[in-house]
């Protein structure tokens, strides 16, 4: 087995001096160098950190953006211009911001993906699941309004139906919501204002919940790509330095990926009719949202307009609803539904190497999203609407029906003794019936 | 996990790279055209945006602005000090109030904005039939297809189809949205005269101007992909290393 060396510096007469009032390197040490990660992860579990390591880069060319925006609707625009091309490296500055809201969301959703693939939101670990559920609400509504801030045609008209979906709320409690919203009668500069404010705030607020996601991680520790828990010392290895090496090889992959749109290909996954000012008079032929709300806007567009108003309405009788609040709750429920699937799942097997019927629908429902995100950035005419239906559908039956119904149904494979034991086992593939025993000695 | 998970990865991004362009709304897709500055290493030729300012000036100004570029930045693309001061003083914009807090006339400076033909919006539409031309300043950012697509509105300009009616005060150009556009055709053989002593065919005309108006949409561009190449080639180095030091590390674990 791998021995853990503490680090020297822990041994340091200042280090000791503060540590025995204030234990901040002991705590460090334990949370970031000695911490048991499983031997057995594979890349697929470099997206937590690479996504924590967004956020910071978010956060910093954020905060040097502000310096010099301008949130007010006569100034907004020309101020983020300005930026382009008048301030010291503005443009790339800004080319990072933009470009990485994209890709905060390509790696978090990665990481949403695994930890469907590998079970890894199963007990102990459903608070850190519902707590990384919060953390991509929060995105979306970060995301959405710093969009607005450059109040160009998308960011107007993309806050005023994204708005304007709280309406549907019944009771008359919407139209108050969207007053609050907009802070007035429309999408204007009080709206632009507040949207600046709480661009600003709720990214945060998302450092704070990312702080609760990982202490509730470190309770457990991470789940691995068997999906069994880990068994003693043999199955673990100390995060550092195997894991912020692999992390730190990851981060350079990752920024590869992440320069080639910066530098050669900074609009690729903007609108070009967001570099025409905002315009209330003038509506843009599609109002699309930024590609990382696709499947949910598809799913929003699916639903009929009568869909509630024609036979649901019959048996529910006491709840009037009015038509579109049917496509909000879908919308919203696509995500409300991820909060619950720790109880939907009840398989007692975690990963999907050892559930052989979850495996196949779990791809199926990956394909699901990109058909639901594919249909979003469609118009919603003729055939688009139909597959949006049935995809939209799909996307609740596998988290209603599928998954149910495969907790009673799926006969799983046998789960191997110990992490270590397929790890250092040899043998490849089947699981060898060996008992565990060599390992315990170490 | 692995195979499939990637080939599903390269699956999506195949996708989205085809995702049909937006905002086509009705015209025809523009053909691809090749720029000097397209590509990894693509720069501007600074003849050509030089002759590109020449059209803009002689021709597009009647009409449209470019209110997001100054005067100065004329320096950036090959224009001299004094060439710059010279185009700069053709204009004349307000002053500071003077002290007897009357606002007059100055002479445009380098550090000027280009002057908008229009004060404002009514005064353009009242100008052009109704019709409100756009400022170019970041037309090249702003249209789905870019330059090539300002490339094929300019050289786009056709007699209708037989069956179709053009309404007075428009024209048939199958690029533009609609196919009906209110523009007249801008461009005509030897409607300008260049200062390099190219021959000023609509096609030459079109293109300068087209690649004059990607300079002026991103300014940035070359210094973008200058630093891009350099950022992308430590990144490559720094990254074999950092795999070189994760193998060596994890030795003792496989």
């Amino acid at each position: 087995m791998v021995q853990f060396h503490k680090p020297a510096w822990l041994e340091n007469s200042l280090v000791r001096w503060v540590d025995h009032r204030l234990p901040i390197f002991s705590f460090m040490s334990h949370e970031l160098y000695e911490y048991p990660t499983p031997r057995n992860l594979n890349y697929w579990w470099n997206f937590g950190s690479l996504a924590g390591i967004v956020l910071v880069i978010m956060i910093v060319t954020g905060i040097a953006l502000a310096m010099h925006y301008t949130p007010h609707t006569s100034l907004a625009f020309d101020s983020v211009e300005r930026i382009m091309r008048d301030v010291n490296y503005g443009w790339l500055i800004r080319y990072i911001h933009m470009n990485g809201a994209s890709f905060f969301f390509i790696v978090v959703y990665i990481h949403i993906f695994r930890g469907l693939y590998f079970g890894s939101y199963k007990a102990p670990r459903e608070i850190l699941w519902m707590l990384g559920v919060v953390i991509l609400l929060l995105m979306m509504a970060t995301a959405f309004m710093g969009y607005v801030l450059p109040w160009g045609q998308m960011s107007f008209w993309g806050a005023t139906v994204i708005t304007n979906l709280f309406s549907a709320i019944p009771w008359g409690i919407g139209d108050w919501v969207v007053t609050l919203l907009w802070g007035g009668f429309a999408v204007d500069n009080p709206t632009l204002n507040r949207f600046f404010s709480l661009h600003y705030l709720l990214p945060f607020v998302i450092v704070g919940v990312v702080v609760m996601h990982i202490w509730a991680l470190h309770v457990h520790g991470s789940n691995n790509p068997v999906g069994i828990d880990t068994k003693g010392d043999q199955d673990v290895i100390p995060f550092h330095p195997y894991y912020t090496v692999k992390d730190m090889f990851g981060l350079g992959v990752f920024l590869i990926f992440f320069a080639l749109f910066i530098f050669f290909a900074p609009n690729y996954m903007g609108h070009p009719d967001n570099y025409i000012p905002a315009n209330s008079l003038s509506t843009p032929a599609h109002i699309v949202p930024e590609w990382y709300f696709l499947p949910f806007y598809a799913i929003l567009r699916a639903v009929p307009d009568n869909f509630i108003g024609g036979w649901t309405t019959e048996w529910l009788g006491f709840i009037i609803f009015e038509a579109k609040l049917a496509g909000v709750l879908a919308m919203f429920g696509a995500i409300a539904v991820l909060f619950v699937l720790p109880w939907l799942d009840r398989s007692p097997v975690r990963s999907s190497r050892f559930r052989p019927m979850y495996k196949w629908f779990f791809w199926i429902f990956a394909i699901d999203c990109v058909v639901l995100g594919y249909m979003g950035a469609l118009p919603a005419e003729g055939i688009y609407v139909v597959i949006s239906r049935v995809a939209t559908v799909y996307y609740f039956a596998h988290f209603l029906v599928v998954i149910p119904l495969l907790a009673k149904f799926e006969k799983t494979k046998e789960l191997p003794k110990s992490i270590s034991e397929p790890v250092l086992g040899g043998g490849g593939g089947g699981a060898s019936a060996a008992p565990a025993k060599p390992m315990e000695k170490a | 996990m692995r195979e499939i998970g990637t080939a599903f990865v390269a699956g999506v991004m195949a996708m989205w790279i085809s995702l049909p362009a937006q905002a086509a709304g009705g015209g025809t897709a523009p053909p691809a055209h090749q720029w000097s500055y397209s590509g990894l290493f693509g720069t501007f030729d600074r003849a050509q945006l030089r002759r590109g300012f020449e059209v803009y000036k002689g021709v597009c100004v009647a009409c449209h602005g470019l209110r997001l570029v100054a005067y100065r930045n004329l320096q950036d693309i090959g224009f001299s000090e004094n060439e710059v001061k010279a185009i700069a003083a053709e204009i004349e914009v307000p002053a500071e109030p003077n002290d007897d807090g009357e606002i007059e006339d100055r002479p445009g400076l380098p550090s000027d904005r280009f002057k908008s033909p229009f004060p404002n919006e009514n005064a353009a539409r009242a100008a052009n039939n109704g019709a409100l031309p756009p400022d170019l300043s970041l037309i090249v950012k702003a249209r789905a297809g870019g330059a090539d697509y300002i490339y094929a509105l300019m050289t786009g300009y056709k007699d209708a189809p037989a069956n179709l009616k053009v309404p007075e005060g428009m024209n048939y150009n199958e690029y533009f949205a609609g196919k009906m556009i209110a523009m007249v055709a801008p461009l005509a053989d030897d409607g300008i005269e260049y200062s390099d002593g190219t021959k000023a065919t609509v096609k030459q005309q079109a293109e300068d101007v087209t690649a004059f108006l990607a300079w002026a949409a991103e300014p940035e561009l070359e210094e973008r992909k200058r630093m891009g190449v350099k950022v992308i080639l430590f990144l490559l180095l720094l990254t074999g290393l950092l795999y070189v030091v994760k193998r060596r590390i994890w030795a003792n674990v496989h």
